[in-house]
């Protein structure tokens, strides 16, 4: 019986399992990190500001992303709501990206700019002071706390290690770009700041 | 894709192909030659006496397996799977998205062309165009200014009799085009708490309530200094640099002497962004007639 050989010997049949199981990610995974249209920034693509840094950080762990995507498709009911299409030179300096599985509420990969930051500042407290019908949670503590600026270099100088570039004077004037801001000051600079690069090619 | 990626994804994805092949054709053959020793097991024996058959797969199954292998050889051939190479039906994402872009674009200049003819309050009396006109508001203009136009503290109820920066269609295309930034400067400083207690209690009079006297007629003065600038001799405003007519009833921030006075100590910075990048000219047209149908309609029903 050949498959003996095999059922007998666990860690030949760890090493054949782990061949068969890499398959698939080495056809559609592996080519992606040496491609340049996924590795690549898009025209006008620029790593986050530290204030938009924080603000990134603030939306992951409010956990924004579990009703908001940032992955405009393409189709024609999205690009007519939310703009063109999002592309993967969009995401190179997402670590990590912010794609998203799920819209409760409405994709953000193009809200920079669409509305006031005063329009922000109302919602992000209380949703429903602007939009009645909205079921988005209240995020009133933002406004309250400031940001903690203490780690603003540090993470900078992380990303730059996976290939973000900040310049030397990014990473020393990090701490003061931060300083006196509100969380909720950084949260809306970060939304500000989504999908502003794809104006230059959008029309 | 480079060639040498191209290559690694065709030799991995057709070699895989192949391999399942030769597995499913090899295990399919029937053993011969020990036919009269009964089927074949495993040769694994559980709890004394139970063993496993070795059958070949059914012939059914066998069949459906070699026939996804062939659907998937014909996609790799019509459709992008392999690398650089791009099916031969030149199939890909942002064509598909293009052609349903151009085909509606076709079907929906038809639509706009009629609307492009039309002035606005032709627009406004077409059902049609209101419907479109609705659609676009729900999608780009309720987040701010409410599903029915009627707005909230900070942003502008449509409905209104006066808009802030002036209610004429042109005016209103130019608004929703580019947008607008409105600048009241804070008086806090300048006026002190009196001040700004005296002004909000003029400006609260202007639209026909009373204040008290004494304070109104001290904020009058101090009226005529600081705001006449902007808002008029007769407080009804300069649309042009959206300072708004404080002598109706329409207020952004609240007609409160509370809020008037909250108003006058910190200013306002009113901010509506430009749509001009996201609509079309007929889009914005449509929507300015939609909105100024909204006031309309309200000042018809006001008594």
């Amino acid at each position: 019986m050949k498959h003996d050989i095999i059922e007998q010997r666990v860690g030949l049949l760890g090493v054949l399992t782990a061949i068969v199981i890499s398959v698939a990610g080495l056809v559609e995974i592996v080519p992606l990190y040496f491609t340049g249209q996924v590795t690549q920034p898009s025209a006008g693509v620029q790593p986050y500001p530290a204030l938009e840094l924080e603000g990134r950080d603030i939306y992951l762990r409010e956990g924004c992303y579990n009703c908001h995507s940032q992955m405009i498709r393409p189709m024609r009911a999205e690009t007519e709501r939310y703009g063109h299409y999002s592309m993967a030179g969009e995401s190179v300096y997402d670590h990590p990206f912010q794609f998203g599985s799920k819209r409760t509420g409405p994709d953000l990969a193009r809200v920079g700019e669409r509305y006031s930051d005063e329009w922000h500042r109302i919602h992000l407290n209380n949703p429903r002071d602007v939009v009645p019908e909205s079921n988005m949670p209240g995020f009133p503590w933002l406004a309250k706390t400031p940001v903690d600026g203490s780690l603003t270099g540090r993470k900078m100088r992380a990303l730059r290690v996976v290939g973000v570039p900040y310049t030397d004077a990014d990473i020393a004037g990090a701490a003061a770009a931060v300083a006196g801001k509100s969380e909720q000051d950084a949260l809306i600079a970060y939304l500000q700041h989504l999908g502003l690069a794809s104006k230059q090619w959008e029309h | 894709m480079t060639v040498f990626w191209t290559t690694w994804i065709i030799v991995l994805t057709l070699g895989n192909v192949l391999f399942a092949l030769w597995l499913l054709s090899s295990t399919a053959r029937k053993k011969h030659g020990d036919a009269a020793a009964g089927p074949e097991t495993t040769g694994h024996t559980w709890d004394g006496d139970l063993a496993e058959y070795n059958n070949p797969l059914p012939r059914w199954w066998l069949g459906m397996f070699y026939l996804s292998i062939v659907f998937g050889l014909g996609y790799l051939v019509l459709y992008p799977g392999l690398g650089a190479y791009r099916g031969t039906l030149n199939w890909s994402q942002a064509n598909q998205w293009a052609g349903e872009m151009s085909a509606a674009r076709v079907s929906g200049d038809r639509i706009y062309a009629r609307y492009a003819a039309m002035d606005a309050s032709a627009l406004q009396h077409d059902p049609q165009a209101m419907q479109t006109a609705r659609h676009l508001f729900a999608v780009n203009c309720a987040q701010c200014h409410g599903a029915d136009g009627h707005g909230a503290r900070g942003f502008p109820n449509l409905s209104a009799a006066n808009y802030q920066w002036g209610r004429d269609p042109d005016t209103v295309i130019q608004t929703i085009t580019e947008g607008r930034e409105a600048a009241m400067p804070a008086w806090g400083e300048v006026l002190g708490d009196n001040g700004v207690r005296q002004v909000a209690e003029y400006v609260y009079t202007l639209s026909g309530r009373t204040g008290e006297p004494a304070l109104a007629r001290e904020g009058q003065a101090l009226f005529a200094t600081y705001c006449v600038a902007c808002h008029g001799q007769d407080g009804r405003g300069t649309a042009a640099l959206g300072a708004p007519n404080l002598t109706d009833t329409v207020w952004l921030y609240g007609g409160s002497v509370a809020s008037i006075a909250e108003t006058v100590t910190k200013g306002r910075q009113g901010q509506m962004p430009s749509q001009g990048s996201r609509l079309t000219p007929i889009q914005i047209r449509l929507l300015a007639a939609y909105v100024t149908g909204l006031a309309e309609e309200s000042n018809g029903q006001q008594p």
